[in-house]
């Protein structure tokens, strides 16, 4: 009782990086609480499951397998999810903000009455004293993120009702194993007790998915463009720069909302996360949101006209000046440098 | 076929997108006066999605949900001039505080007492949260299937609707009975702009609090062309119950807010001229950055 839950996504067997990721933080959390963690995953053709999550640290591991559960649709999953959640009163539960979590925890958060918070950047343990009310709340869980076009961080709590439930991007949170044979056990759960045949009333008929074409998140360095970046055409320069240092290209989302790059590309608090060798950051203004999912880099270019920028306080390097100018040149000597 | 009755749940947002210099107060609060006032982009997606089910169905009529202060009254304007037919704005001091939960129950209360509807369409999210959480919210409020990321209807029929959705790594196609709620993601086509016979036609449409405040006085017009109406509901029209409204109904609560303060970094400032480029291209190779 009173443990912490992540939901697990599952396709063709394998659980997705995110739900690793998160399985990672919530052993902290558990540790630092003193509670034990579960995890749970649906899916269908689930045999031997449990391996690939239990060496994170987890305790218990809820396994609805059946065939109507895979792929994903909202109703059945969430019955299983209310029900469960209900039975075992968790005090957190924690799931990706991909598009099954987006889609699954307000459906849960609305059903149980409880306090939901998209896209954390980080999550903590901390007190809150209610002056008003006279009442002090121990170990709840900061849900912390930006807000209002990235100009504020806030730090949400959800004092009274239980779970305490949160959406993180994939790569927010590092993924570690600690132990290969951690004593975490199973519990299979009787698919029938928990969905009816009207939750299947959404249909899947056709379904097209690609493996991702862009690999951002394994990119040792990114050349990645913002709004200052002017033009789609201007982004060529980019593509250009890129394919001589080996680099992928990103993109904040101010230039994805202007048509510049895919969405595909997008860095940020509402798009990819990354850690890269080198960061190149093309005429981004940087606020917070996009720094969120950029400023582990190892290193940081900023280049852009305005000397002031907010990106350029977190630059190893800031050069100052129009990207068109800029980038040739730094072809031109990088080639020169590497002959 | 009989036409539909489509709700489409729009916000007015504050456009965080071109956030300026002036856009925090000097003791460090959001300056919403200094953001101007839109139709939440993927609203806009939703209304045209609205439109085409409308332009293939005939008798079809659009009802456009809007929750918020009174000003919110120009986004169902701008629908109506866009081809929705009619608005309702659901406004009270009650609501203020609201978190996604206490909104979705507000909007939800209000769809109950707007009667009879096959389709309740929404935006994706909405900029000024980013959250995601308000269509899936009212679906399960009213017990409705839900469709989230919907980029085309691609076929409506008495009882069900069939319909392409996006994700990350594809495309899916769905079926869903009716009633269902959808939301719509940014991907989907851009809203049509106005019409300007519509704009003739509902410029002056307005909600009653509008009418008491005018300057103007269009009493003649309201009496014969009803349609200039803005339906306006307050808590005291939705049968809610006040501990699940506003602040006391949000089980999100914001602890604090800090502002983001940058610590600068000692970097090195470099600018066009080919020295200092040279320089750093040879120093990230040298340290194996590059190359």
């Amino acid at each position: 009782m009173n443990n912490i839950f992540v939901y697990c996504e599952v396709e063709e067997g394998v659980i997705s990086e995110v739900s690793l990721e998160l399985l990672t933080k919530g052993r902290s959390l558990a540790n630092q609480l003193g509670c034990q963690l579960e995890a749970v995953v649906v899916g269908s053709g689930l045999k031997g499951v449990e391996k690939q999550v239990i060496p994170f640290g987890v305790d218990v591991v809820h396994v609805a397998d059946d065939a109507r559960l895979e792929p994903y649709t909202t109703l059945p999953h969430a019955a299983i999810l209310n029900k469960l959640f209900a039975e075992e009163k968790p005090q957190i539960a924690l799931m990706g903000a991909t598009p099954i979590g987006r889609d699954l925890g307000p459906r849960v958060s609305s059903a149980l009455h409880s306090g939901l918070t998209a896209d954390c950047t980080s999550l903590e343990i901390g007190d809150h004293e209610d002056k008003k009310a006279g009442m002090v709340y121990k170990d709840l869980l900061y849900q912390i993120r930006p807000a209002f076009g990235g100009n504020i961080i806030a730090t949400i709590i959800n004092p009274d009702c239980r779970p305490q439930m949160a959406t993180v991007r994939e790569g927010v949170m590092k993924k570690e194993k600690i132990n290969a044979n951690y004593p975490g056990v199973v519990k299979i759960l009787e698919v029938a007790n928990y969905v009816t045949n009207l939750d299947f009333a959404v249909q899947i008929i056709e379904r097209h998915t690609e493996k991702k074409k862009i690999n951002i998140k394994g990119a040792s360095i990114v050349v990645s463009g913002g709004y200052g970046v002017g033009s789609k055409e201007n982004f060529k320069l980019l593509y250009d720069l890129a394919a001589v240092l080996g680099a992928e290209v990103g993109a904040s989302r101010a230039a994805v909302d202007a048509g510049y790059a895919e969405h595909d590309r997008q860095i940020g608090q509402t798009g990819i996360t990354v850690r890269p060798k080198l960061y190149i950051a093309c005429g981004i203004s940087g606020q917070v949101q996009h720094r969120a999912g950029m400023e582990e880099s190892a290193q940081i270019i900023s280049i852009n006209s305005d000397p002031e920028a907010p990106i350029n306080s977190i630059a190893d390097y800031v050069i100052t000046g129009d990207i068109s100018e800029v980038i040739p040149k730094m072809i031109k000597y990088y080639k020169l440098n590497t002959k | 076929m009989k036409g539909l009755k489509i709700i489409v749940l729009a916000k007015q947002v504050p456009d965080t997108r071109n956030v300026g210099k002036d856009a925090m107060k000097a003791d460090g609060t959001v300056n919403r006066a200094a953001l101007p006032a839109i139709f939440n982009p993927e609203d806009l997606n939703a209304l045209e999605l609205a439109l085409r089910v409308k332009d293939s169905v005939p008798g079809t009529t659009i009802t456009i949900l809007t929750m918020g202060p009174g000003r919110a009254a120009e986004i169902i304007r701008e629908g109506l001039y866009r081809g929705a037919d009619s608005g309702v704005l659901l406004t009270d001091r009650a609501f203020a505080g609201s978190d996604t939960l206490a909104t979705s129950y507000a909007l939800a209360q209000a769809i109950r007492e707007m009667g009879h509807f096959d389709l309740i369409v929404a935006g994706r999210q909405a900029i000024d949260g980013d959250t995601a959480q308000v269509g899936p919210q009212v679906a399960e409020k009213l017990n409705l299937p839900q469709v989230t990321y919907v980029e085309e209807v691609l076929s409506v029929e008495k009882s069900s609707i069939v319909m392409r959705r996006r994700l990350d790594n594809g495309v899916e196609t769905v079926k869903s009975p009716l009633p269902m709620l959808l939301t719509v993601n940014g991907s989907a086509p851009d809203c049509r702009s106005r019409n300007v016979k519509m704009l003739m036609k509902y410029k002056h449409a307005r909600t009653i609090t509008e009418k008491q405040e005018a300057t103007e006085d269009y009493t003649h017009l309201y009496d014969t062309r009803p349609f200039l109406y803005i339906r306006e509901m307050t808590v005291g029209d939705i049968k809610a119950d006040a501990d699940q409204l506003g602040l006391t109904g949000s089980p999100t609560k914001v602890k604090k807010i800090d502002n983001v303060v940058l610590q600068a970094k000692d970097a090195k400032k470099l600018t066009t001229a080919d020295e200092g480029i040279n320089e750093l291209m040879k120093e990230l190779i040298e340290s194996h950055v590059i190359g």
